[in-house]
Protein backbone atom coordinates (compact mmCIF):
# COMPACT_ATOMS: atom_id res chain seq x y z
CA UNK A 1 0.00 0.00 0.00
CA UNK A 2 0.93 3.05 -1.07
CA UNK A 3 2.30 6.02 1.37
CA UNK A 4 -1.11 8.06 1.66
CA UNK A 5 1.29 11.09 2.40
CA UNK A 6 3.25 10.05 -0.84
CA UNK A 7 0.67 12.42 -2.58
CA UNK A 8 1.59 15.53 -1.11
CA UNK A 9 5.86 14.89 -2.24
CA UNK A 10 7.15 18.11 -4.30
CA UNK A 11 8.39 16.93 -7.79
CA UNK A 12 10.95 19.52 -9.13
CA UNK A 13 10.67 19.58 -13.32
CA UNK A 14 13.15 22.24 -13.76
CA UNK A 15 16.12 22.69 -11.22
CA UNK A 16 16.62 26.62 -10.95
CA UNK A 17 18.64 27.52 -8.65
CA UNK A 18 19.15 31.53 -8.52
CA UNK A 19 22.24 32.23 -6.77
CA UNK A 20 21.86 30.41 -3.22
CA UNK A 21 18.07 30.59 -3.75
CA UNK A 22 16.27 27.45 -5.19
CA UNK A 23 13.50 28.74 -7.43
CA UNK A 24 12.62 25.39 -9.05
CA UNK A 25 9.66 24.95 -10.99
CA UNK A 26 7.81 21.70 -9.69
CA UNK A 27 4.84 19.97 -9.61
CA UNK A 28 3.45 22.52 -7.10
CA UNK A 29 4.43 25.45 -9.17
CA UNK A 30 2.96 23.50 -12.58
CA UNK A 31 -0.55 23.42 -10.67
CA UNK A 32 -0.27 27.19 -9.94
CA UNK A 33 -0.13 28.41 -13.14
CA UNK A 34 -2.30 26.02 -14.07
CA UNK A 35 -4.97 27.14 -11.92
CA UNK A 36 -3.72 31.08 -12.94
CA UNK A 37 -4.39 29.78 -17.13
CA UNK A 38 -7.75 28.31 -16.18
CA UNK A 39 -9.07 30.89 -14.34
CA UNK A 40 -8.20 33.22 -16.84
CA UNK A 41 -9.72 31.43 -19.78
CA UNK A 42 -12.93 30.37 -18.17
CA UNK A 43 -13.09 34.53 -17.29
CA UNK A 44 -12.34 35.31 -21.27
CA UNK A 45 -13.93 32.76 -23.01
CA UNK A 46 -16.96 32.69 -21.21
CA UNK A 47 -17.45 36.94 -21.50
CA UNK A 48 -16.12 36.64 -25.46
CA UNK A 49 -19.75 37.07 -26.33
CA UNK A 50 -20.62 39.64 -24.15
CA UNK A 51 -24.17 38.73 -24.00
CA UNK A 52 -26.88 40.99 -22.38
CA UNK A 53 -28.58 37.55 -21.44
CA UNK A 54 -25.83 35.63 -20.81
CA UNK A 55 -25.15 31.53 -21.48
CA UNK A 56 -23.96 29.03 -19.41
CA UNK A 57 -20.29 29.68 -19.24
CA UNK A 58 -21.05 33.49 -19.01
CA UNK A 59 -23.80 32.97 -16.29
CA UNK A 60 -20.86 31.02 -14.32
CA UNK A 61 -18.39 33.41 -14.68
CA UNK A 62 -20.89 36.13 -13.75
CA UNK A 63 -22.01 34.21 -11.22
CA UNK A 64 -18.38 34.02 -9.73
CA UNK A 65 -18.06 38.08 -9.62
CA UNK A 66 -21.52 38.54 -8.37
CA UNK A 67 -20.93 36.28 -5.73
CA UNK A 68 -17.45 37.82 -4.56
CA UNK A 69 -18.52 41.12 -5.35
CA UNK A 70 -21.57 40.37 -2.71
CA UNK A 71 -19.37 38.89 -0.18
CA UNK A 72 -17.28 42.30 -0.41
CA UNK A 73 -20.14 44.81 0.07
CA UNK A 74 -22.00 42.65 2.77
CA UNK A 75 -18.98 42.38 4.84
CA UNK A 76 -17.02 45.41 3.86
CA UNK A 77 -18.84 47.75 2.89
CA UNK A 78 -18.47 50.21 -0.16
CA UNK A 79 -14.98 51.14 0.79
CA UNK A 80 -14.65 47.53 0.14
CA UNK A 81 -14.73 48.29 -3.73
CA UNK A 82 -10.92 49.29 -4.19
CA UNK A 83 -10.08 45.80 -2.69
CA UNK A 84 -12.26 43.91 -4.72
CA UNK A 85 -9.99 42.61 -7.99
CA UNK A 86 -7.67 41.06 -4.92
CA UNK A 87 -10.33 39.30 -3.13
CA UNK A 88 -11.58 38.33 -6.26
CA UNK A 89 -8.39 36.77 -7.06
CA UNK A 90 -7.67 34.97 -3.57
CA UNK A 91 -11.31 33.38 -4.40
CA UNK A 92 -10.61 32.21 -7.92
CA UNK A 93 -6.76 30.85 -6.91
CA UNK A 94 -7.91 28.91 -3.64
CA UNK A 95 -11.14 27.84 -5.16
CA UNK A 96 -8.99 26.17 -8.17
CA UNK A 97 -6.57 24.64 -6.56
CA UNK A 98 -8.42 22.73 -4.54
CA UNK A 99 -10.42 21.81 -7.16
CA UNK A 100 -7.68 21.17 -9.25
CA UNK A 101 -6.77 19.00 -6.70
CA UNK A 102 -9.53 16.52 -6.66
CA UNK A 103 -8.99 15.67 -10.63
CA UNK A 104 -6.84 12.37 -10.78
CA UNK A 105 -2.84 12.61 -11.00
CA UNK A 106 -3.86 16.39 -9.36
CA UNK A 107 -1.59 17.80 -7.06
CA UNK A 108 -3.44 20.31 -4.12
CA UNK A 109 -0.93 23.13 -3.86
CA UNK A 110 -3.87 24.64 -1.13
CA UNK A 111 -2.52 21.43 1.12
CA UNK A 112 1.08 22.60 1.51
CA UNK A 113 1.34 24.75 4.79
CA UNK A 114 4.14 27.25 2.73
CA UNK A 115 1.07 28.00 0.47
CA UNK A 116 -1.32 28.57 2.82
CA UNK A 117 0.81 30.45 5.22
CA UNK A 118 2.40 32.78 2.27
CA UNK A 119 -1.57 34.12 1.05
CA UNK A 120 -2.62 34.15 4.96
CA UNK A 121 0.53 36.06 5.59
CA UNK A 122 0.11 38.16 1.92
CA UNK A 123 -3.47 38.57 3.43
CA UNK A 124 -2.51 39.60 6.85
CA UNK A 125 0.48 42.26 5.63
CA UNK A 126 -2.19 44.06 3.68
CA UNK A 127 -4.97 44.24 5.82
CA UNK A 128 -2.54 46.10 8.38
CA UNK A 129 -1.22 48.34 5.64
CA UNK A 130 -4.64 49.50 5.37
CA UNK A 131 -5.57 50.00 8.43
CA UNK A 132 -1.96 52.32 9.46
CA UNK A 133 -2.50 54.10 6.38
CA UNK A 134 -6.29 54.43 6.90
CA UNK A 135 -5.93 55.44 10.79
CA UNK A 136 -2.30 56.27 11.22
CA UNK A 137 -1.72 55.38 15.72
CA UNK A 138 -5.16 55.62 15.64
CA UNK A 139 -5.02 51.96 14.50
CA UNK A 140 -3.44 50.79 18.10
CA UNK A 141 -6.46 51.68 19.87
CA UNK A 142 -7.71 48.30 18.06
CA UNK A 143 -6.02 46.41 20.87
CA UNK A 144 -7.77 47.87 23.39
CA UNK A 145 -11.91 47.77 23.16
CA UNK A 146 -13.38 51.00 23.72
CA UNK A 147 -15.57 50.94 26.93
CA UNK A 148 -13.87 48.34 28.67
CA UNK A 149 -12.26 49.40 32.28
CA UNK A 150 -8.98 51.26 32.05
CA UNK A 151 -7.52 48.25 34.85
CA UNK A 152 -8.56 45.86 32.61
CA UNK A 153 -5.41 47.38 29.96
CA UNK A 154 -2.92 45.10 31.17
CA UNK A 155 -5.13 41.87 30.77
CA UNK A 156 -6.95 42.84 27.45
CA UNK A 157 -4.19 44.86 25.37
CA UNK A 158 -1.94 41.67 25.63
CA UNK A 159 -4.69 39.22 24.18
CA UNK A 160 -5.90 41.30 21.72
CA UNK A 161 -2.94 41.34 20.36
CA UNK A 162 -1.72 37.33 20.29
CA UNK A 163 -5.99 37.67 19.34
CA UNK A 164 -4.55 39.76 15.61
CA UNK A 165 -1.26 38.32 15.40
CA UNK A 166 -2.60 34.84 15.28
CA UNK A 167 -4.95 35.45 11.91
CA UNK A 168 -2.40 34.26 9.27
CA UNK A 169 -1.72 31.24 11.24
CA UNK A 170 -5.15 30.08 11.92
CA UNK A 171 -6.34 30.98 8.59
CA UNK A 172 -3.44 29.12 6.84
CA UNK A 173 -4.13 26.22 9.04
CA UNK A 174 -7.48 25.87 8.15
CA UNK A 175 -7.64 25.82 4.65
CA UNK A 176 -3.77 23.34 4.45
CA UNK A 177 -5.50 20.87 7.50
CA UNK A 178 -9.24 20.35 5.23
CA UNK A 179 -7.22 20.28 2.19
CA UNK A 180 -4.58 17.56 3.39
CA UNK A 181 -7.19 15.48 5.94
CA UNK A 182 -9.60 14.86 3.23
CA UNK A 183 -7.15 14.45 0.42
CA UNK A 184 -5.22 11.87 3.32
CA UNK A 185 -8.40 10.17 3.49
CA UNK A 186 -9.24 9.74 0.20
CA UNK A 187 -5.98 7.99 0.02
CA UNK A 188 -6.22 5.81 2.99
CA UNK A 189 -9.58 4.59 1.42
CA UNK A 190 -7.84 3.74 -1.70
CA UNK A 191 -5.30 2.02 -0.14
CA UNK A 192 -8.45 -0.25 1.63
CA UNK A 193 -10.08 -0.93 -1.76
CA UNK A 194 -6.89 -2.25 -3.12
CA UNK A 195 -5.72 -4.25 0.19
CA UNK A 196 -9.09 -5.77 1.13
CA UNK A 197 -10.27 -6.59 -2.90
CA UNK A 198 -6.74 -8.30 -2.97
CA UNK A 199 -7.67 -11.06 -0.25
CA UNK A 200 -11.31 -11.46 -0.87
CA UNK A 201 -11.81 -11.57 -4.75
CA UNK A 202 -12.25 -8.32 -5.01
CA UNK A 203 -15.97 -7.78 -2.89
CA UNK A 204 -14.36 -6.78 0.35
CA UNK A 205 -13.21 -3.81 -2.26
CA UNK A 206 -16.40 -2.39 -2.50
CA UNK A 207 -17.13 -0.65 0.75
CA UNK A 208 -14.03 1.37 0.87
CA UNK A 209 -14.52 2.42 -2.77
CA UNK A 210 -18.48 3.70 -1.85
CA UNK A 211 -16.78 5.30 1.27
CA UNK A 212 -14.44 7.26 -1.30
CA UNK A 213 -17.39 8.46 -3.63
CA UNK A 214 -19.01 10.04 -0.64
CA UNK A 215 -16.05 11.16 0.37
CA UNK A 216 -15.43 12.66 -2.94
CA UNK A 217 -18.40 14.29 -3.39
CA UNK A 218 -17.59 15.88 0.45
CA UNK A 219 -14.03 16.92 -0.75
CA UNK A 220 -16.03 19.36 -3.19
CA UNK A 221 -18.20 20.91 -0.75
CA UNK A 222 -14.75 21.22 1.20
CA UNK A 223 -13.28 22.71 -1.56
CA UNK A 224 -15.91 25.14 -2.45
CA UNK A 225 -16.05 26.18 1.13
CA UNK A 226 -12.63 26.51 2.72
CA UNK A 227 -12.22 29.31 -0.25
CA UNK A 228 -15.21 30.87 0.46
CA UNK A 229 -14.13 30.82 4.38
CA UNK A 230 -11.15 32.02 3.47
CA UNK A 231 -12.10 34.79 1.92
CA UNK A 232 -14.76 35.97 3.74
CA UNK A 233 -12.34 35.52 7.03
CA UNK A 234 -10.09 37.99 4.68
CA UNK A 235 -13.11 39.99 3.92
CA UNK A 236 -13.74 40.60 7.62
CA UNK A 237 -10.37 41.21 8.61
CA UNK A 238 -10.58 43.97 5.77
CA UNK A 239 -13.63 45.46 7.66
CA UNK A 240 -12.09 46.02 10.78
CA UNK A 241 -8.78 47.71 9.18
CA UNK A 242 -11.40 49.95 7.79
CA UNK A 243 -13.42 50.83 10.43
CA UNK A 244 -11.70 49.56 13.91
CA UNK A 245 -14.22 48.11 15.16
CA UNK B 1 5.25 15.00 6.24
CA UNK B 2 6.34 16.45 2.82
CA UNK B 3 4.89 19.58 3.26
CA UNK B 4 7.31 20.01 6.58
CA UNK B 5 9.97 19.87 4.30
CA UNK B 6 11.61 23.57 4.33
CA UNK B 7 14.08 22.95 1.27
CA UNK B 8 10.95 23.37 -0.59
CA UNK B 9 9.28 26.73 1.04
CA UNK B 10 11.65 28.79 -1.05
CA UNK B 11 10.66 27.72 -4.34
CA UNK B 12 6.85 27.33 -3.53
CA UNK B 13 6.95 30.82 -2.14
CA UNK B 14 8.36 32.42 -5.26
CA UNK B 15 6.10 30.19 -7.58
CA UNK B 16 3.26 31.69 -5.58
CA UNK B 17 4.67 35.23 -5.30
CA UNK B 18 4.51 34.70 -9.43
CA UNK B 19 1.68 32.70 -10.18
CA UNK B 20 -0.48 35.37 -8.02
CA UNK B 21 0.97 38.45 -9.28
CA UNK B 22 -0.13 36.84 -12.35
CA UNK B 23 -3.32 36.01 -11.61
CA UNK B 24 -3.73 39.91 -10.11
CA UNK B 25 -2.75 41.51 -13.07
CA UNK B 26 -5.13 39.10 -15.31
CA UNK B 27 -7.94 39.85 -13.65
CA UNK B 28 -7.46 43.60 -12.85
CA UNK B 29 -6.31 44.07 -16.57
CA UNK B 30 -8.46 41.43 -18.89
CA UNK B 31 -11.15 39.48 -16.64
CA UNK B 32 -13.11 41.87 -14.20
CA UNK B 33 -13.18 45.08 -16.37
CA UNK B 34 -14.80 43.10 -19.14
CA UNK B 35 -17.39 41.40 -16.34
CA UNK B 36 -18.39 44.59 -14.76
CA UNK B 37 -18.61 46.31 -18.03
CA UNK B 38 -21.67 43.33 -19.23
CA UNK B 39 -23.36 43.70 -15.68
CA UNK B 40 -23.22 47.49 -15.89
CA UNK B 41 -24.80 47.52 -19.43
CA UNK B 42 -27.31 44.94 -18.63
CA UNK B 43 -28.06 46.80 -15.22
CA UNK B 44 -28.09 50.08 -17.21
CA UNK B 45 -30.01 48.23 -20.09
CA UNK B 46 -32.98 46.72 -17.45
CA UNK B 47 -33.05 50.33 -15.47
CA UNK B 48 -33.57 52.12 -19.26
CA UNK B 49 -36.00 49.86 -19.52
CA UNK B 50 -38.03 50.29 -16.45
CA UNK B 51 -37.50 53.87 -16.95
CA UNK B 52 -39.43 53.21 -20.25
CA UNK B 53 -42.33 51.32 -18.83
CA UNK B 54 -42.97 53.86 -16.15
CA UNK B 55 -42.75 56.63 -19.04
CA UNK B 56 -45.90 54.36 -21.11
CA UNK B 57 -47.52 54.10 -17.97
CA UNK B 58 -48.14 57.57 -17.04
CA UNK B 59 -48.58 58.16 -21.18
CA UNK B 60 -51.45 55.41 -20.64
CA UNK B 61 -52.75 56.94 -17.72
CA UNK B 62 -53.01 60.36 -19.52
CA UNK B 63 -55.11 58.52 -22.07
CA UNK B 64 -56.82 56.98 -19.71
CA UNK B 65 -57.97 60.66 -17.44
CA UNK B 66 -58.34 62.24 -20.94
CA UNK B 67 -61.17 59.06 -22.13
CA UNK B 68 -62.80 59.15 -18.96
CA UNK B 69 -62.91 63.17 -19.11
CA UNK B 70 -64.41 62.86 -23.19
CA UNK B 71 -67.06 60.01 -21.35
CA UNK B 72 -68.53 62.56 -18.48
CA UNK B 73 -68.61 65.42 -21.14
CA UNK B 74 -70.15 63.68 -23.74
CA UNK B 75 -72.90 62.12 -21.05
CA UNK B 76 -73.37 65.12 -19.67
CA UNK B 77 -73.85 67.08 -22.87
CA UNK B 78 -76.21 64.26 -24.06
CA UNK B 79 -78.29 64.60 -20.45
CA UNK B 80 -78.52 68.49 -21.60
CA UNK B 81 -79.87 67.87 -24.68
CA UNK B 82 -82.17 65.56 -23.45
CA UNK B 83 -83.43 67.79 -20.83
CA UNK B 84 -83.61 70.59 -23.35
CA UNK B 85 -85.68 68.51 -25.98
CA UNK B 86 -88.13 67.38 -23.14
CA UNK B 87 -88.65 70.88 -22.37
CA UNK B 88 -89.30 71.88 -25.94
CA UNK B 89 -91.75 69.33 -26.09
CA UNK B 90 -92.96 70.03 -22.91
CA UNK B 91 -93.59 73.54 -23.98
CA UNK B 92 -95.12 72.89 -28.05
CA UNK B 93 -97.31 70.48 -26.30
CA UNK B 94 -98.65 73.03 -23.80
CA UNK B 95 -99.16 75.51 -26.72
CA UNK B 96 -100.97 73.22 -28.82
CA UNK B 97 -103.81 72.07 -25.79
CA UNK B 98 -103.96 76.07 -25.35
CA UNK B 99 -104.82 76.95 -28.36
CA UNK B 100 -106.82 73.79 -28.96
CA UNK B 101 -108.92 74.31 -25.70
CA UNK B 102 -109.15 78.48 -27.04
CA UNK B 103 -110.54 77.23 -30.77
CA UNK B 104 -113.14 74.80 -29.16
CA UNK B 105 -114.00 77.36 -26.49
CA UNK B 106 -114.99 79.98 -29.24
CA UNK B 107 -116.40 77.74 -31.37
CA UNK B 108 -118.84 76.46 -28.68
CA UNK B 109 -119.63 80.12 -27.71
CA UNK B 110 -120.55 80.70 -31.75
CA UNK B 111 -122.61 77.64 -31.58
CA UNK B 112 -124.24 78.51 -28.62
CA UNK B 113 -124.53 82.52 -30.44
CA UNK B 114 -126.46 80.58 -33.42
CA UNK B 115 -128.66 78.18 -31.48
CA UNK B 116 -129.93 81.73 -29.35
CA UNK B 117 -129.91 83.37 -32.69
CA UNK B 118 -132.22 80.54 -34.20
CA UNK B 119 -134.23 80.55 -30.69
CA UNK B 120 -135.30 84.15 -30.59
CA UNK B 121 -136.35 84.26 -34.50
CA UNK B 122 -138.07 81.16 -33.63
CA UNK B 123 -140.12 82.35 -30.80
CA UNK B 124 -140.95 85.42 -32.90
CA UNK B 125 -142.34 83.54 -36.04
CA UNK B 126 -144.37 81.76 -33.17
CA UNK B 127 -145.57 85.20 -32.03
CA UNK B 128 -146.88 86.07 -35.78
CA UNK B 129 -148.62 82.55 -35.88
CA UNK B 130 -150.35 82.81 -32.46
CA UNK B 131 -151.59 86.00 -33.87
CA UNK B 132 -152.79 85.14 -37.36
CA UNK B 133 -154.27 82.15 -35.23
CA UNK B 134 -156.29 83.93 -32.76
CA UNK B 135 -157.63 86.59 -35.31
CA UNK B 136 -158.66 83.73 -37.59
CA UNK B 137 -160.08 82.40 -34.53
CA UNK B 138 -161.74 85.27 -33.38
CA UNK B 139 -163.62 85.92 -36.65
CA UNK B 140 -164.51 82.60 -36.97
CA UNK B 141 -165.89 81.91 -33.59
CA UNK B 142 -166.67 85.59 -31.99
CA UNK B 143 -167.21 87.53 -35.59
CA UNK B 144 -165.24 90.13 -34.14
CA UNK B 145 -162.25 91.65 -36.07
CA UNK B 146 -159.60 92.10 -33.49
CA UNK B 147 -156.72 95.01 -34.12
CA UNK B 148 -153.07 93.51 -34.58
CA UNK B 149 -152.51 95.84 -31.16
CA UNK B 150 -154.34 93.18 -28.92
CA UNK B 151 -153.56 90.17 -30.92
CA UNK B 152 -150.39 90.89 -29.72
CA UNK B 153 -150.77 91.51 -26.36
CA UNK B 154 -153.08 88.63 -25.93
CA UNK B 155 -150.37 86.65 -26.97
CA UNK B 156 -147.39 88.00 -25.23
CA UNK B 157 -149.82 87.14 -22.20
CA UNK B 158 -150.44 84.32 -22.82
CA UNK B 159 -146.85 83.37 -23.21
CA UNK B 160 -146.02 85.10 -20.44
CA UNK B 161 -148.26 83.06 -18.03
CA UNK B 162 -146.81 79.95 -20.03
CA UNK B 163 -143.24 80.44 -19.51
Amino acid sequence: MANPLEQFRIKPIVELPIGSVDASFTNSSLFMLLAVVLIALFLTLSMRGRALVPGRWQSMAELAYEFVANMVRENVGSEGRRYFPFIFSLFMFILFGNLLGLVPFGFTFTSHIIVTFGLAITVFTGVTLVALVRHGFKFFTYFFPSGAPVAMAPLLVPIEILSYCSRPVTLAIRLFANMMAGHTMLKIFAGFTVGLGAITYGIGGIGPVAVNVALTAFEFLVAVLQAYVFTVLTCLYLHDAIHLH
Amino acid sequence: MPQLDPSWFPPQLIWLAISFALLYLLMTRLALPRIGEVLETRQRRIDDNLDRAAEIKQEADRAIAAYEKALAEARAEAHAIMREAGARLAAEAQRRQAELSARLASEAKEAEARVGDAKAAALGEIRGVAAEVARAAAVRLAGIEPDAQTLVRAVEAVMKGRA
